[in-house]
């Protein structure tokens, strides 16, 4: 896979799957702690990518 | 684990807990009874070193005149096993022009940072500070 965007959602889920198991103990717990981790990963992704598009460079 | 070491012998030191935690990611965890925990970094961990090894990302060289490049190294050597295993079979050598070498990178170099995190997390486990 070369896909830029594919690949930060790989790495998003896989940090966000660690960072969430650390971080809580009940499954439940993990389950949304990673998903809106996730999201923060891709969502802050995309605002970055949006804002650094009108700068000109 | 080595013969002779048991799950209780690895309890009861925080020096063998540290050092199976390194070289496997997750045993610490599991020796510990969270073993939910442990399935998860034993999964995730070396799939991510894999990874970036398939985007012919690099296992820096420790430099100590160039401090960037030694804390990639220190970072690479602290993913444990799968660390070994590639430098055993001389993976690992990167390729520049690649389209995916950073990625290659950055997942070689955050599955060994993740690995350190979770090796503190197995330590505050053992200390009953979680």
């Amino acid at each position: 896979m070369t896909s830029h965007l594919g690949l930060m959602v790989v790495f998003a889920a896989m940090t966000s799957a660690v960072f969430a198991v650390i971080a809580k103990e009940t499954v439940r717990d993990q389950l949304r702690a990673g998903l809106r981790l996730f999201a923060a990963f891709v969502g802050g992704a995309f605002i970055l990518g949006w804002l650094m598009y009108f700068i000109p460079l | 684990m080595p013969a002779g070491v048991d799950a209780a012998t690895v309890r009861r030191s925080p020096f063998l807990l540290i050092l199976l935690a390194w070289l496997v990611p997750g045993a610490g965890h599991f020796t510990l009874g969270k073993r939910q925990k442990a399935y998860v970094f034993a999964g995730v961990l070396p799939v991510m070193f894999i990874c970036g090894l398939l985007l012919q990302g690099r296992l820096f060289p420790f430099v100590p005149g160039d401090p960037l490049v030694a804390l990639a190294s220190l970072a690479n050597v602290m993913a444990g096993v799968p660390y070994l295993v590639a430098r055993l079979f001389g993976a690992g050598d990167g390729v520049p022009t690649a389209i995916t070498y950073e990625y290659g990178n950055t997942f070689m170099i955050a599955a060994g940072l993740l690995n350190t995190l979770v090796m503190i997390d197995a330590f505050d486990v053992f200390k009953g500070r979680k």
